[in-house]
């Protein structure tokens, strides 16, 4: 190869842009020849310059969280290049769609925020293979040990119902929503029943609410200063039937 | 958008967003324009997201800066893109090397102001290969010209560079 085409090539030779055997041919020729040698290094110390993090701009803070927190619309007032109604749109487009995660959790509400954690710790607990911590069908060893281990200030209620065909399992100690919460395991034909209880921070009773997560099954109620949470994927009717004798059995 | 719509355009675009403010700022050389630039265009990228087909989301939000930024210029700046066509740059200044040259770390602000004087065609190139890593292919995509189109650019923006860098030692000597 001649001076001329090495010239030539010598860009996306520094670049590694060219297929190998060119690439040999061109280090070869950049051995021997002290001209294009001198090219290469000239090339080598231009790169070095441009490569200096000073030349590199980067987003003002201001810009980033205008992009990711709720103020686009606002700011979209002293916009200077798109008519503003098409930008207002815009912008709300861009809003709902760059706050993604931050907006969801923001604006969600404290039902949504629980009903989330309450799902992750559901999936959890049948992914890393930790559904109990005290692993017993007896009611009289599970509630004992959360005062009594777990050391909770509270007393969560334990019914059996067997009789009905939901076996416990057994029960965990988890955090959930920034406070320790007992989990209860039930099973109903190998499926299984995460029940979450802690104490209410309000004494009213709510009535039991239904949600449909990621094609889990939730309910949630709360009943004498206690909230429950309950994740499945077992079918509507039969975690219906499950709240209902939950609802019974603690009552007594 | 739905849901699952946003969160991949979150992953896909959010990351880039140094990339595309620094190369609004090189192209329209200026602050503010440069953020509204950014901007504009993740309302555009928002708008445009389904024409996106996976993959490195870089280049693709880079394209759609330049063609604002480019925007931009050729509404504040038009004299600034007139200036510059890359037939007529074939001709010419392609021969002509200068000899050996080391920039020192102290020539960073000419290293800055050559960049600045560069053609935006050029600077483009230079930026997108020399401070955000870009290969040709994925510049060829950016700018929207063949890939030989983007290593003549390349080639004849470093030249240039190197040209002002000497013009530019050279009359610092007494």
């Amino acid at each position: 190869m001649n001076c001329t085409n090495v010239q030539r090539l010598l860009h996306p030779y520094a670049d590694g842009e060219l297929d190998l055997v060119r690439q040999l041919e061109i280090e070869d020729h950049l051995h021997e020849c002290r001209a294009c040698g001198q090219q290469e290094k000239s090339l080598h110390s231009l790169r070095d310059a441009l490569a200096a993090p000073e030349l590199y701009y980067h987003a003002p803070a201001a810009l980033r969280s205008r992009l990711q927190v709720a103020t686009v619309p606002l700011r979209l007032r002293q916009r200077r290049i798109l008519p503003r109604l098409v930008a207002v749109a815009a912008g709300i487009l861009l809003l709902v769609t760059l706050l993604g995660t931050l907006t969801r959790v923001l604006w969600m509400s404290a039902d949504d925020r629980i009903a989330n954690v309450v799902l992750a710790d559901h999936i959890r607990s049948l992914q890393v293979n930790h559904l109990t911590d005290v692993e017993s069908s007896d009611r009289h060893t599970v509630k004992p040990w959360f005062q009594d281990t777990a050391r909770l200030d509270f007393a969560p209620e334990v019914p059996d119902l067997s009789e009905e065909d939901y076996t416990l399992k057994g029960g965990r100690l988890d955090y959930l929503a920034d406070r320790p919460v007992v989990a209860l395991v039930y099973l109903r034909h190998k499926h299984v029943i995460n029940l979450f209880t802690w104490p209410g921070t309000s004494t009213k009773d709510k009535t039991v609410h239904y949600l449909t997560r990621q094609g889990y099954h939730v309910r949630h109620w709360q009943r004498a200063d206690m909230v429950y949470w309950v994740v499945s994927d077992l079918n509507d009717q039969e975690l219906d039937d499950f709240v209902q004798l939950f609802q019974q059995h603690a009552a007594r | 958008m739905q849901a699952h719509e946003r969160k991949l355009f979150e992953q896909a675009m959010v990351p880039h967003i140094d990339a595309a403010f620094n190369l609004a700022r090189w192209l329209t050389q200026d602050a503010h324009a440069a953020e509204d630039v950014v901007q504009e265009s993740y309302l555009r990228a928002a708008r445009y997201f389904h024409s996106f087909h996976g993959g490195d989301g870089r280049p693709w939000l880079l394209g759609i800066v330049r063609r604002t930024a480019f925007d931009w210029l050729g509404k504040y700046r038009s004299e600034a893109i007139a200036s510059y066509n890359d037939e007529t740059h074939d001709r010419g200044d392609d021969s002509m090397n200068p000899a050996s040259l080391a920039i020192r770390e102290d020539e960073q602000q000419s290293v800055r102001s050559a960049l600045e004087d560069l053609p935006p065609q050029l600077r483009e190139a230079i930026v997108l290969r020399e401070l955000e890593g870009l290969s040709y292919q994925e510049i060829a995509t950016v700018a929207q010209v063949p890939i030989g189109t983007v290593m003549s650019r390349i080639s004849r923006g470093r030249r240039q560079l190197q040209q002002r860098l000497a013009g530019s030692s050279q009359e610092k000597l007494p």
